[in-house]
């Protein structure tokens, strides 16, 4: 801007800034904004000369929240902090929690994990890509990823009992085990969501208007990308191939076969090709990971971890006191400080964890990965058609949660 | 590059102005003179290969003095390593130099760290809040504000 953001008109208006340019407010309250950002532009006809992103609008104090419950009472804030993929929300912080105890979970718990894990990155693209192309007109074909994505819903339902706020890890395990229904469940699920998918790839990759609105808008270079921290879809559709889940496999993702589909032009539609391969690829990983599903417990056997089970409470001290220490006081890891990232569903979701051995957390950082995003969506803007923006924005997938925590 | 290997060239190159350096549970740390901090941000990126600033924030850590911290965590796509750098900041106004010249990604992070803890990243170029507004009165995330802290009602704007 030329002159510093924070002196322009605050008023809805329009405003003449007297050299041709117009000053334009889009959002907050726009509908192509999810709601709560704003941006402000400055337009000459209907080219963008630059634009001011302002967000806040739904920071709620997760952070400072969290320092004053116990480790486990912080599970379901996660939750809302990407609210179209929770569990990878709450495993990542699972994860992180147990990295700074140094303990690992059983096997199956592992394997638990990347399924709803993968799950979560399914709801979060088909969401992402049934509302960018409703935006740009296409109505029928959200319809059909929505209906995919109610029945991947009612699958995690089944596991963890909560459609979008699930809670469902704990520190050194899970609340539910897989029900032993999964594995046919899972895969009538995934007939239809294959068959949804493959419907809006008919409907959508080779239709010119869709191409016309993604193709070219939104580019931004390789080198920018990097600088601008991009990760996941928005990064590798720049051509970085960088995945957490292959530069630094977590859980047991080492164990399966899967690709990672790269873009080479940067822009929108390379995005769109992206997250589109990474469902079939998430597929994959559910299938392969459902075949090697070992059995046994899904919990961490020691007491000072997890809670024990009700039976062993009401007859035997020890579990009675674990319980109840468990409860009042929480886990306490050591002091000490870890990072731990995950793939979300938008690119590396990071938590940075001090603890200062108490069974509260001292300081807890989230790395959202739409933060880097939105913090680059005026240079993806710059340039380009006042009408552009919907399909950047659509695409970069901007999620208040996890951005203004 | 292994990872201790990174620690040793910055002890090598920069001398006594890194303060510490460590390893917990696989995460390598050194903590930077605050004066160094650019200078130790840009010899990660130009000489060993850290091409993400991948996050930066604050900390407080009330009532030890030196109170503040700046942490930053980089991430090398080319050798697939990891590094955590931290400064300690003293007194009343904590400031250290911003990484904006180096990274992209720094504008926000920083522009946040400031939001919610008052420190101040000299040679920004648009240090403003960014998650609070504009006449929200102290940083948030800071030891000494309170969980429920009230704020001054604000005049509407037109």
């Amino acid at each position: 801007m030329e002159r510093p953001a924070h002196e322009l008109p605050k008023n809805w208006s329009l405003e003449n800034a007297g050299d041709g340019r117009l000053l334009l407010n889009m959002g907050p309250s726009h509908p192509a904004m999810h709601g709560i950002v704003r941006i402000l532009l400055s337009v000459e006809g209907e080219r963008i000369k630059d634009a001011d992103v302002e967000i806040g609008y739904l920071h709620r104090g997760f952070e400072k929240t969290c320092e004053n419950v116990t480790w486990n009472q912080v599970v379901p804030y996660t939750d809302r902090l990407n609210y179209v993929s929770p569990f990878i929300n709450n495993v990542g912080y699972a994860l992180a929690v147990e990295k700074l105890m140094g303990i690992e979970t059983p096997e199956r718990c592992k394997y638990a994990r990347v399924i709803m894990s993968e799950l979560s990155r399914l709801t979060d693209h088909l969401t992402c890509l049934g509302a960018n192309a409703m935006e740009l007109g296409a109505f029928t074909v959200y319809f059909y990823l929505i209906n995919a994505r109610e029945d991947l819903y009612r699958l995690t339902d089944a596991v963890a009992g909560g459609r979008i706020t699930p809670a469902w890890s704990r520190v050194g395990g899970v609340t539910r085990d897989l029900p032993d229904t999964f594995t046919a469940d899972t895969a009538a699920v995934f007939k239809k969501v294959r068959a949804n998918i493959a419907d809006a790839d008919r409907l959508l990759t080779r239709n010119p208007i869709f191409n016309g609105r993604l193709r070219g808008t939104g580019r931004i270079s390789k080198e920018d990308a990097v600088s601008l921290a991009f990760t996941g879809p928005a990064l590798r559709a720049s051509g970085v191939p960088y995945d957490v889940r292959k530069a630094s496999p977590y859980l047991v993702y080492d164990r399966f076969s899967f690709d990672v589909p790269v873009g080479d032009a940067g822009d929108n539609y390379d995005r769109y090709l992206v997250r589109l391969e990474e469902m079939r690829q998430s597929m994959r990983i559910v299938e392969q990971a459902l075949k090697q599903l070992p059995a046994g417990p899904v919990n961490h056997p020691d007491y000072g971890v997890t809670l024990p089970p009700k039976e062993e409470v009401y007859g035997n001290i020890e579990a009675l006191m674990a319980h109840f220490k468990l409860t009042y006081e929480g886990v306490k890891p050591p002091a000490g400080e870890v990072y731990q990232a995950v793939e979300g569903g938008n690119g590396e979701l990071g938590f940075y964890l001090v603890s200062d051995g108490t069974g509260r957390p001292w300081r807890m950082r989230v790395r959202p990965p739409c933060f880097t995003l939105t913090a680059g969506l005026g240079r993806l803007i710059k340039g380009g058609y006042i009408a552009d923006i919907i399909s950047t924005f659509g695409q970069i997938n901007m999620i208040g949660g996890e951005l203004e925590r | 590059m292994p990872a201790e290997n990174i620690l040793e060239t910055l002890k090598a190159k920069l001398g006594g102005k890194v303060a510490e350096t460590g390893s917990f549970r696989g995460d390598d740390t050194a903590v930077i003179a605050p004066e160094a901090w650019l200078e130790a941000a840009s010899l990660l990126k130009k000489e060993l290969g850290f091409d993400f600033l991948m996050d930066l924030c604050g900390a407080d850590y009330l009532p030890r003095e030196p109170r503040f911290e700046v942490v930053c965590h980089f991430y090398s796509s080319k050798t697939n390593a990891r590094l955590r750098l931290k400064t300690r900041l003293a007194g009343e106004k904590p400031a250290v130099d911003s990484l904006t010249s180096l990274w992209l990604s720094a504008d926000w992070f920083e522009r946040e760290a400031w939001d919610m803890y008052g420190i101040d990243f000299k040679g920004h170029p648009d240090l403003r809040r960014l998650l609070m507004y504009d006449s929200f009165e102290g940083h948030p995330l800071r030891k000494d504000y309170p969980l429920k802290g009230r704020q001054p009602r604000i005049d509407h704007k037109d």
